[in-house]
C-alpha cells in the first residue's frame, strides 16, 4: 500500500512539472482518478482480496515506474489510444477496458502489449509504435491500481436524496412515539454532521456507519429478567444469551450467570426492537425522506 | 513438472519409515468413495451425495448426553521452526514440517479450519491455507504438516484436500495445485493452474472421481471463472470448462452485453460439487457474474450465464449436460456456489433423481437432476426483499432498484446471504435439507456513478444495518416448505449462521451456534440434546469411524476437536 501511494506521488509530481499540464493531468480526470483511486484507504485486513494479518496485499504491486516513461506514456495513450479504450484505459464505445485485460495484467514491460499494437486485434487498427514508446505505454496502463475491492472515482456528492417534508410527515407517524425532532432529536444533525453515519444511526443505533466513519454511539443495550424456578426475578443489563446460558449484570454491578433449563424463565427487553421491526416496513423512499428531514435537526 | 523449490527444510529420516507402517499400503480406492458415508470419510462432503448423511449409529439420540472429549489437536501454521529441532532420546519421533513454495512471504493471520477432513485408513487430512497436516485419527497426533510458502493471492479460506491412491491434492492462493505423497508429506509436484497475474485465487477442495482430480476457482477481478480436470498421476490438464462465454459462438453469449464483458463474467465454481455414478454427471454450482454490482456493463436485464447456476458436466469430457440458473443477472455478489445435495426422492408419488439445494440469494430450489428440469422453488429468507415473485422458469424475479441506491437501498440480505458456503446436509430419514441461515438487511449506496461502473466487487458501499436471526432451517425436498427452523439465541449484533452440518442415522444433527456451542439437535424438529462449548466452530462437524469407536470431529479456529462415547 506505501509503495502505492508512493508512486502515485511521483507520478502527480512528473506530470505537473511539464508543460502539457493541462492536457495530461490537471485538466483531466483521468490522473485525477488513477490519484484518487491509488490513495484512497487501504481495505480491511484479511478477507478477499488481502493476505491478511501482516497487512500486505494480496497481490504484488507493481514497481513504480519511470516518471518521465509514464509521462511519455500517458501522451502516447490519450493521442492514440484514448479515442476507443477511454482517457483512463477503462473502456469505451469503441474499446474495452484494458485495465482488466489478461493480457495487459500479465504483460510486465510491453513484450505483450507490443504484438498487439504491431498486428491489430479484431477490429482494432494496427499501430507502427517503436519499441521504446510501447514500454512507455506499458508504464501508463501498469501505474493504475488494479484490484477486486475497485475504489470509486466519481462519487456523489451526498446521500441526502430525500424530500425533507414528506420525512417529517413520517417521522410523526412512525417515530413520534419514542422521537421528538424538539426533544431528545434536538440538534441531532449537529451532533451527527456525516450524512451517512445519520441514516444508519436512525436506522439502527448503534450500527456501524461504514468504513472511515466515525465509531457509533453506544445503543442502550437490552434489559433481562430471569427467573428460576422457586426464586425471584434476577434483573439487569444483557451481557450475552445464547441457548444454553444467560448472563447478566445487576444495577449493583454483580455479574450474574444462568444456565437455561426448560423451567428457566428468560425475558429480554430491547428498546432497539421497534428499529428492527420497522426495516420489514420502510420503503426505501421513507429512508430518504427521514433522513433528509432529520438533517434539518441542526 | 519441474520442482522449483520443494525440497523439504528439514530432512525426514526415521520417521517416513515409522509412519509409513501406520498407512494401509493402497491408500484410497476412488471406488471407495461411491460407497455411502460409513467409518471413513474419503472426500470433502464425505461421499458424492454431500449429504452429510453418515450410516453410523453408536452414536445416537439416545446416549448422546453422554458424548464426551475424545482429544484436541491444536495446529500450528508456517514453516516450523527456524532452527530443527534434535529428535528425542526417547518417546515417538516429532512431527516434522516439510516446506514447498515458489514465494517469499508467510500468511501470517490467524489459522482456522474452514474446510473438510478426510479420514482414511486411520489417518485424518486436514488444510489450513498453504498448510496440511496428517494426524493420527485415533487420537489426533500429528504425523507430518506440509506448508507452502505464498507468493499472496486471497487467503480466505481452504476447504480442504481430495486423495487418490497415497496422493494427496490440494490448492492453494496463489494457484497452485499441490500433489503430496499422503505417506510422508511430501510434494510430488505443483502446477500452476490459474494465472497469478489475473488475481485470481484458489480455496476449493478438489473432488476425484476415478483417473479425474476436479476443482475450480476463485477470482474477484472480473476474471473467467472455470472447473479443470487434472490427470492424478502427471497433473496434466484433462479438460477445461468455463462458466461464461470465451468465444464468438459460444452458447450462452447473447445472455452478455457483449463477448468482453463475457470473459470478464466471473461465475467461478468456487466450492466442491457432487457426483452421480449413474450419468457420470458431475454437478456443482456456480459464483456470481461480475462486475459483481455495477452491472450495466454486463448488459441490463440480461442473464449472464452460466453465472449463479446449478450445472452438470460429464465427468469424462467437461461437457455441460444441462444448467439451471438460480439468479439470473445476479446484482449482490450473491454466488450459487454452494455444494449442491444428490437426492433419490419422490416427487407426486413418482421416483425421480433429483438434487437439492439452497441458495445464497435465499431461495431454494429442487432440480430433475437428469434433465436440469426444475420441479420446486421456495423462499427461505423471511427478509429477502431483493425479489417479486418467481417468472415462468421459476426464478427469482430480481428488483433492479434494490440493486444499490445512491441514498443508500434497504436490501436483505447482506452480501453474506441468506445461506453461504456452509454446507447443507439432508436425511433421508426425515426427508428434509438442513440450511444454516442467517437475517439481515444491508444499506446499499451505489459509489460510482461513471456509467462504465466499477470492476470487481467495486461501485457499491455495504453498510450493515440488522441482523435479524441466525438458524438452522429444515426443509421439505418435495415442497420446498420450511418444516421447522431454529432461531439461536443472542445479544442484538451478533451475525452469521452454523459453519456447517452434519445428520447422522443416529438420529442427530451436529452443528456450531454463532455463540461459540457445538450442539447436537433432533433433525425430525431442531430440539437442542446435547452441547459444548469450545469457541467459534469454524467447519462442518464429520463422523468416522476406527479402532470401533465412532468419533465425531469439528474444528474450531486452529484446533480440532474429537467427540467420542465416554468410555
Amino acid at each position: 500500500m506505501y509503495v502505492i501511494v508512493f508512486s502515485a506521488v511521483v507520478a502527480c509530481a512528473a506530470v505537473t512539472r511539464s508543460r502539457t499540464v493541462g492536457l495530461t493531468c490537471l485538466g483531466t480526470w483521468a490522473l485525477s482518478a488513477l490519484l484518487t483511486a491509488q490513495q484512497a484507504p487501504a481495505p480491511p485486513e484479511g478477507g478477499r482480496g488481502r493476505i491478511g494479518g501482516a497487512g500486505i496485499g494480496a497481490y504484488p504491486v507493481r514497481p513504480p515506474g519511470d516518471p518521465a516513461a509514464l509521462e511519455r506514456g500517458t501522451v502516447a495513450f490519450k493521442t492514440n489510444c484514448a479515442f476507443c479504450h477511454g482517457q483512463d484505459a477503462r473502456g469505451g464505445d469503441g474499446g474495452p477496458s484494458l485495465l482488466r485485460s489478461a493480457l495487459v495484467l500479465a504483460d510486465q514491460n510491453g513484450e505483450l502489449i507490443g504484438p498487439v499494437l504491431e498486428q491489430g486485434r479484431g477490429a482494432m487498427p494496427k499501430f507502427a509504435f517503436k519499441p521504446d514508446q510501447v514500454a512507455d505505454l506499458a508504464v501508463f496502463l501498469h501505474a493504475f491500481r488494479v484490484a477486486g475491492y475497485d475504489v470509486s472515482r466519481q462519487k456523489p456528492p451526498t446521500i441526502l436524496v430525500g424530500d425533507a417534508k414528506a420525512g417529517q410527515a413520517y417521522f410523526n407517524e412512525a417515530c413520534g412515539a419514542c422521537h421528538s425532532a424538539s426533544g431528545d432529536l434536538r440538534g441531532l444533525a449537529s451532533r451527527i454532521t456525516d450524512e451517512r453515519v445519520l441514516q444508519q444511526s436512525w436506522l439502527m443505533p448503534g450500527s456501524m456507519a461504514g468504513r472511515g466513519a466515525p465509531p457509533p454511539a453506544r445503543p442502550r443495550p437490552p434489559t433481562v429478567a430471569v427467573t428460576e424456578p422457586g426464586q425471584a426475578p434476577v434483573t439487569g443489563t444483557l451481557n450475552r444469551i445464547d441457548d444454553f446460558v444467560v448472563s447478566l449484570t445487576t444495577a449493583g454491578g454483580d455479574y450474574r450467570s444462568f444456565r437455561i433449563t426448560p423451567r428457566t424463565k428468560v425475558d429480554v427487553s430491547d428498546a432497539l426492537a421497534p428499529h428492527k421491526d420497522l426495516l420489514r416496513k420502510y420503503t426505501d423512499a421513507d429512508i430518504h425522506n427521514v433522513t433528509a428531514f432529520l438533517a434539518t435537526l441542526k | 513438472m519441474t520442482m522449483l523449490r520443494s525440497a523439504p527444510r528439514l530432512v525426514a529420516v526415521a520417521l517416513v519409515a515409522a509412519a509409513s507402517a501406520l498407512f494401509a499400503a493402497d491408500g484410497l480406492d476412488p471406488a471407495q468413495i461411491l460407497k455411502p458415508l460409513g467409518d471413513a470419510w474419503p472426500t470433502y462432503s464425505g461421499d458424492y451425495t454431500s449429504r452429510r448423511y453418515s450410516a453410523l449409529t453408536e452414536i445416537n439420540q439416545t446416549n448422546v448426553k453422554r458424548l464426551g472429549l475424545a482429544w484436541t489437536s491444536r495446529l500450528a501454521a508456517g514453516p516450523g521452526p527456524a532452527v530443527p529441532q534434535p529428535p528425542p532420546a526417547f518417546g515417538p519421533k516429532p512431527s516434522e514440517t516439510f516446506v514447498g513454495g515458489v514465494g517469499e512471504s508467510d500468511f501470517v493471520g490467524a489459522t482456522a479450519v474452514k474446510g473438510g477432513v478426510l479420514a482414511v485408513n486411520g489417518v485424518l487430512y486436514v488444510t489450513a491455507p498453504d498448510n496440511v497436516w496428517a494426524l493420527d485419527a485415533q487420537d489426533g497426533r500429528e504425523l507430518w504438516h506440509f506448508y507452502w510458502r505464498t507468493r499472496g493471492g486471497t487467503h480466505i479460506g481452504n476447504r480442504g484436500a481430495a486423495m487418490w491412491g497415497n496422493y494427496l491434492f490440494f490448492v492453494t492462493p496463489d494457484d497452485y495445485l499441490i500433489s503430496i505423497d499422503a505417506r510422508t508429506g511430501r510434494e510430488r509436484w505443483h502446477k500452476e493452474i490459474a494465472p497469478f497475474s489475473q488475481q485470481y485465487f484458489l480455496t476449493s477442495a478438489p473432488v476425484v472421481v476415478g483417473n479425474h482430480v476436479m476443482v475450480g476457482t476463485g477470482n474477484d477481478l472480473d476474471s473467467a471463472g472455470y472447473l479443470q480436470s487434472f490427470d492424478p498421476e502427471s497433473g496434466e490438464l484433462q479438460w477445461k470448462w468455463y462458466a461464461v462465454p470465451m468465444n464468438p459462438g459460444d452458447p450462452g453469449l447473447a445472455t452478455w452485453k457483449n463477448l468482453d464483458a463475457a470473459r470478464n463474467g466471473g461465475g467461478h465454481p468456487w466450492l466442491p460439487g457432487s457426483y452421480d455414478p449413474e450419468t457420470k454427471l458431475y454437478i456443482f454450482g456456480t459464483g456470481n457474474p461480475t462486475p459483481a454490482y455495477t452491472s450495466g456493463a454486463r448488459g441490463e436485464g440480461l442473464e449472464n450465464l452460466y453465472t449463479c447456476a446449478i450445472v452438470a458436466v460429464h465427468v469424462d469430457t467437461g461437457k455441460m449436460a444441462w444448467y439451471f440458473q438460480t439468479s439470473p443477472h445476479d446484482t449482490h455478489d450473491w454466488d450459487s456456489a454452494q455444494t449442491p445435495i444428490l437426492v433419490d426422492g419422490t416427487i407426486n408419488g413418482k421416483p425421480r433423481k433429483l438434487v437439492v439445494t439452497a441458495s445464497r440469494n435465499g431461495y431454494y430450489f429442487t432440480i430433475d437432476r437428469l434433465t436440469g428440469e426444475r420441479l420446486v422453488t421456495s423462499k427461505f429468507s423471511d427478509t429477502a426483499n431483493w425479489a417479486d415473485g418467481l417468472n415462468d422458469k421459476g426464478q427469482p424475479k430480481r428488483i433492479p432498484a434494490k440493486d444499490h441506491h445512491v441514498g443508500g437501498a434497504l436490501v436483505s440480505s447482506n452480501n453474506s446471504g441468506a445461506t453461504n458456503w456452509p454446507p447443507q446436509a439432508f436425511s433421508p430419514d426425515t426427508g428434509l435439507l438442513y440450511v444454516p441461515s442467517a437475517e439481515a438487511y444491508a444499506m446499499y449506496y451505489l459509489t460510482e456513478t461513471d456509467p462504465r461502473g466499477a470492476m470487481g466487487l467495486g461501485g457499491k458501499d455495504e453498510v450493515g444495518v440488522a441482523t435479524m436471526g441466525s438458524y438452522i432451517t429444515a426443509i421439505d425436498y418435495k415442497t420446498g416448505r420450511t418444516v421447522w427452523r431454529h432461531r439461536f439465541q443472542t445479544v442484538a449484533g451478533n451475525a452469521g449462521r452454523a459453519p456447517g452440518l452434519l445428520v447422522t442415522a443416529g438420529k442427530l444433527l451436529f452443528g456450531g451456534d454463532i455463540s461459540g456451542n457445538f450442539f447436537a439437535m433432533d433433525p425430525a424438529n431442531g430440539s437442542l440434546l446435547w452441547h459444548a462449548r469450545i469457541g467459534a466452530v469454524s467447519n462442518a462437524p464429520q463422523t468416522y469411524r476406527v479402532g470401533g469407536r465412532q468419533h465425531v470431529l469439528v474444528a474450531a479456529g486452529d484446533t480440532l476437536y474429537s467427540f467420542a462415547l465416554y468410555q
